[in-house]
Parts: structure tokens; C-alpha cells; sequence
């Protein structure tokens, strides 16, 4: 079966963007995309718009987008899978073109989420555990990562200490990412000095809210290769769910959805963790990456901790996780987080990440995490 | 009358109403499949396993012992008069776990993962409107317990 290719990104700057509305944000991600694949309106098919809609006053937000990029009457529609709609957005182009009812479509993740306050956006959050059971006892986001953290502590002796070198480490790429809401290094001291949020967590375990947009182009594969001089393939696809409610999990120490996401995306595409040169992971908390390492297989369970200590996910380790700066640098314009994966990795994959390049990229791979791994999506990316 | 459960309630319509008025007579109450006796806690009106949405309540004892646990200092909208406060994830007794606070008989230097604790049922005195709730507290801690209505 053919292959889908991507073929234009756009990356918005992140951050607090009070001087822009949602639209305004998606134009800014489509347009780059589009002059990077040097297409036109026309050539397009659809767009696939991901986004979590509760952060916005605009109802229906794939018609005020559609508008704004004068993509109508071309078809349009939204993905949610919390903060993993953008990769959702993805997948369901990618389907839409494997299908063979589109040829190129355009993926925009974008998000305002500024526009609540911090405790607005923890309620909305933490509603993304089970509501009936769980969020009546007042449980946020940070929450629920801290208790897979305090667990993952308990069973593998995991440090916090090890958790804040993942932010160090986010911190020091993101300090050279010019898309990135904090550019700048960060030391232990500072970190340990910051506020509690939900214990053993402090303010800098933590990623930020934050507002932006990012855009893929994507097509099929004889397409892809008469428009694009360097196409990156998307050549596994892998998708998965866990339950809900943390109360119905087999275990709180990793994301049942990332292992089984990551099975199904490796055997797609035809290889093994110890295949992939640069990783993008979904670490809107410290120990989130932690996990993630070990649900993708880059080591073993409980070994986490011990891969960032000894610093394998820098450029120069073993696996280089996140060195754009990560959710945590980069901050998390939920809708837009997951596009904004596969935009870096296309950029690693092609040989245009400047000082942040991991030398020889030729397969990547992506994990995007929805709410408290309800959701998780894994792409395995390849140059060539 | 499940509205009364928790502090900020946003599921106030189920099949498993009932377990709320339990609580309020002192009742701990999981969920059992009438047709092929799969249990559940939290409970649960219909059944994952055999489809069946047959159901009955059956008398928890309450006993678990803690799985994870965190103390929650940034809270949200609805729970900013109860902050901080300490929420635990346990493993009961009888299968399946819960979440709920830790209560006023543990001190949060003595918690830890593993320990031992009795699930308790609690009303908010200090409100009027009626609002239930369970805690997390010392093995051996008593409560009142009315004569179930159903």
C-alpha cells in the first residue's frame, strides 16, 4: 500500500500569546507549512484540525479555522483526544489518504488557552480523570502524574531528583529553540526552590499552559515525492487507549496506551527501539518522560531514572529525547502539542535542526500522551 | 440522590445512585453482577464482562491498604477553601481501589505506600446541603451506621 509522506511543517511560537486569537495562531503554522512545501490552496484536499475544544469561547472551532486559512469549501473536521489531538489530527489524515479518498491534507494543532485562569484550566484538567469517582475529591492533572511518580519511586527507587535532571535536560534544548515559551537554562537549585504543586512535584516538574499552533502537510506517496526534495515517512502508526479511571489500571508505574501504541507503531514499521536515532516524548510532567522511556522500550522497566541520570537521552547519549525543549520548554498548547512532535522530528529527519541536530537521523519516532495516558499515539518516523 | 456524593458533584444522574444514600447511613457499598458476579469498586450498573446491567450492592468492609498517594497544594476551582489536602489511591480488601482523601486520624508524616487503612464514610457537617463523602483512616476507626432504607 502506498506511503504517506509529510511534506510542509510550520511551527507558531508558543507562549502567551495575547496578541493573537486561535485562528490567528493556526494561520501563522499553516502559512510556514505551505511555503515549505511550496504548494498551493488548491492542491490541498481537506484539513484536519486538532484541538480540545472546552479552553475556547468559539464553539466549533474547525469552521472559524477553515475560514481564516481560506480552505472553503474544502471538507474540514476535529479531532479530541485531550492532549493527544494532534496526533489524532494526524492519524486521521493519514488514514483519510491510505484510504484513498484524499490525496494531501493539511494537519493544524493549534490551542488558546491563556485566556482561563491557572485554576480554571486545574479543574477542566483534572477532569480528564474519571469525574463520577475521582475528581470529586478535587484531583488535578499534576496530581495524578505525582501519584504515578510517588509510585514509581516506591517500586524502582526513582529520585526526584532524577525527575528534575529531565527538566534540566528539557530546559537546556529548549534555551535554543526560538518556537520555545521559556528559552533558558535551569538549574537544580531553582528548581528545588520553586513552588509545591502536587507533592513530590515542584512548579518546575511541571510543563506550562500555553497558547500555538503547529502545522504538518501530509500526501501520498507519489505525490509526496514529485513535491517534496525531502520527504519523511510515516511509516508506523500505532494507537491505543487505557482505561479512564486510574482506579482500573493494571499498574500506576507506566502507561499501559504508550506500550501497546509503541508495539503496534515498531511492528508497522518494521523496527525496534534500539532502531530509533532522535525521540520526541510527551513530558508534560518529569516522571512522564521517565515513563516513557520505558514504555517505548529504550530501556527497562524501572531503569528510567537511571537513563536520564547518566544522561543517554542528550544529543550525545544513546536515545536524544526531547531536545527541542520538550513540553516542558517548549510549553503545551494542548490541541497543537502533538503536531508540533512530528514537526521536530521531520526537522531532525531532514538534516534542519541547526545546533540541536542528532547526527545520522534516519528514524524517528513520536509519543503523544492524552490526559493521564487514557489515550497515546506513537509514530515511527523515517528519511528515507 | 448521588448528587450528595463529594464536595463539587459533576455526575449527579446514574444507575448507581443508590450508593450515595448508603453512604449517608454509613454503608460502603460495591457493585455485584447478578448474572455472572463480577464485583466492582467504584461500583458499576452494568457489566464489562458479561454485558448484563443487572446489578445488586453488596457491603464492603472498607479495609485497603495504600497504593500511591499525593498531596494536592495547587487546587481547583470548587476545592481552594479545602487546600491542601491529601489524596490516596487504595487497593480494598474486597478488589478494585479508590480515591479519597486521607482523613483527620493519619498524620501526613506517618503515610506511606503499603500502610494500612480503613475507608470511612463522612458527611460534611458544617454545610447545609446534604454531602457525602469517604476518608482514609487509622484501622480500628469506628463510625455511625443507620439501618440501610434499602
Amino acid at each position: 500500500m502506498a506511503r504517506v509522506g509529510i511534506i510542509g511543517i510550520g511551527h507558531g511560537v508558543f507562549g502567551r500569546r495575547s496578541d493573537a486569537t486561535v485562528q490567528e495562531l493556526a494561520f501563522e503554522a499553516f502559512r510556514a507549512a505551505m511555503e515549505d512545501a511550496g504548494i498551493e490552496k488548491d492542491d490541498l484536499d481537506a484539513s484536519v484540525i486538532g484541538s480540545v475544544p472546552e479552553y475556547h469561547k468559539q464553539r466549533s472551532l474547525p469552521g472559524v479555522v477553515q475560514e481564516y486559512l481560506g480552505l472553503v469549501p474544502k471538507p474540514t473536521w476535529l479531532t479530541e483526544v485531550a492532549c493527544a489531538s494532534g496526533s489524532a489530527a494526524i492519524r486521521t489524515a493519514w488514514m483519510s489518504i491510505k484510504a484513498g479518498i484524499h490525496d494531501i491534507v493539511a494537519v493544524i494543532g493549534c490551542q488558546k488557552m491563556t485566556e482561563l485562569t491557572t485554576p480554571e484550566i486545574l479543574a477542566l484538567m483534572g477532569r480528564v480523570g474519571e469525574v463520577q469517582w475521582e475528581s470529586v475529591f478535587g484531583t488535578t492533572f499534576p496530581a495524578y502524574y505525582a501519584m504515578f511518580a510517588r509510585r514509581h519511586m516506591h517500586e524502582f527507587g526513582t529520585t526526584h531528583d532524577q525527575m528534575l535532571q529531565v527538566a534540566i535536560k528539557n530546559h537546556f534544548y529548549g534555551a535554543k529553540n526560538s518556537c520555545a515559551l521559556f528559552q533558558k537554562e535551569i538549574t537544580m537549585e531553582k528548581a528545588l526552590e520553586s513552588e509545591e504543586v502536587a507533592t513530590p512535584f515542584h512548579v518546575y516538574d511541571c510543563c506550562a499552559n500555553a497558547d500555538g499552533a503547529a502545522c504538518v502537510i501530509l500526501a501520498k506517496e507519489d505525490r509526496a515525492k514529485k513535491i517534496s526534495k525531502k520527504p519523511v515517512w510515516l511509516d508506523g502508526m500505532g494507537c491505543a487507549t487505557a482505561s479512564m479511571s486510574v482506579l482500573r489500571r493494571p499498574n500506576l508505574v507506566g502507561l499501559p496506551s504508550a506500550e501497546e501504541a509503541a508495539r503496534v507503531a515498531y511492528e508497522m514499521a518494521g523496527v525496534g527501539p534500539k532502531d530509533i536515532k532522535v525521540a520526541q516524548v510527551h513530558d508534560c510532567f518529569t516522571i512522564a518522560e521517565i515513563m516513557a522511556y520505558e514504555d517505548l522500550g529504550f530501556c527497562k522497566k524501572g531503569e528510567g531514572g537511571k537513563l536520564i541520570e547518566e544522561r543517554q537521552t542528550y544529543i550525545e547519549g544513546k536515545i536524544p529525547v526531547n531536545v527541542d525543549g520538550g513540553l516542558k520548554a517548549k510549553g503545551h498548547p494542548i490541541g497543537a502539542t502533538g503536531v508540533s512532535l512530528t514537526y521536530e522530528i521531520t526537522k531532525q529527519l531532514r538534516g534542519e535542526a541547526g545546533e540541536r541536530q542528532v547526527k545520522g537521523a534516519d528514524i524517528g519516532l513520536t509519543h503523544n500522551v492524552g490526559g493521564i495516558g487514557q489515550y497515546c499515539f506513537v509514530q515511527v518516523l523515517r528519511r528515507s | 440522590m448521588f448528587k450528595w456524593f463529594g464536595l463539587v458533584n459533576f455526575a449527579p444522574f446514574t444507575k448507581v445512585t443508590d450508593f450515595a444514600q448508603h453512604l449517608k447511613d454509613g454503608h460502603l457499598k460495591g457493585s455485584r453482577c447478578k448474572k455472572c458476579g463480577a464485583t466492582s469498586f467504584p461500583p458499576r450498573a452494568d457489566c464489562e464482562v458479561c454485558m448484563s446491567g443487572d446489578f445488586e450492592f453488596f457491603e464492603m468492609s472498607g479495609k485497603g491498604t495504600v497504593h500511591t498517594y499525593t498531596k494536592i497544594v495547587a487546587a481547583p476551582t470548587g476545592f481552594e477553601g479545602v487546600s491542601p489536602y491529601i489524596v490516596g489511591v487504595v487497593d480494598l480488601e474486597e478488589g478494585g481501589r479508590a480515591l479519597a482523601w486521607f482523613g483527620e486520624t493519619i498524620q501526613e508524616e506517618e503515610i506511606e505506600i503499603g500502610m494500612e487503612i480503613q475507608m470511612v464514610p463522612q458527611i460534611f457537617e458544617e454545610l447545609e446541603d446534604i454531602k457525602v463523602y469517604y476518608s482514609l483512616e487509622k484501622p480500628g476507626t469506628t463510625w455511625a451506621v443507620t439501618d440501610s432504607a434499602r
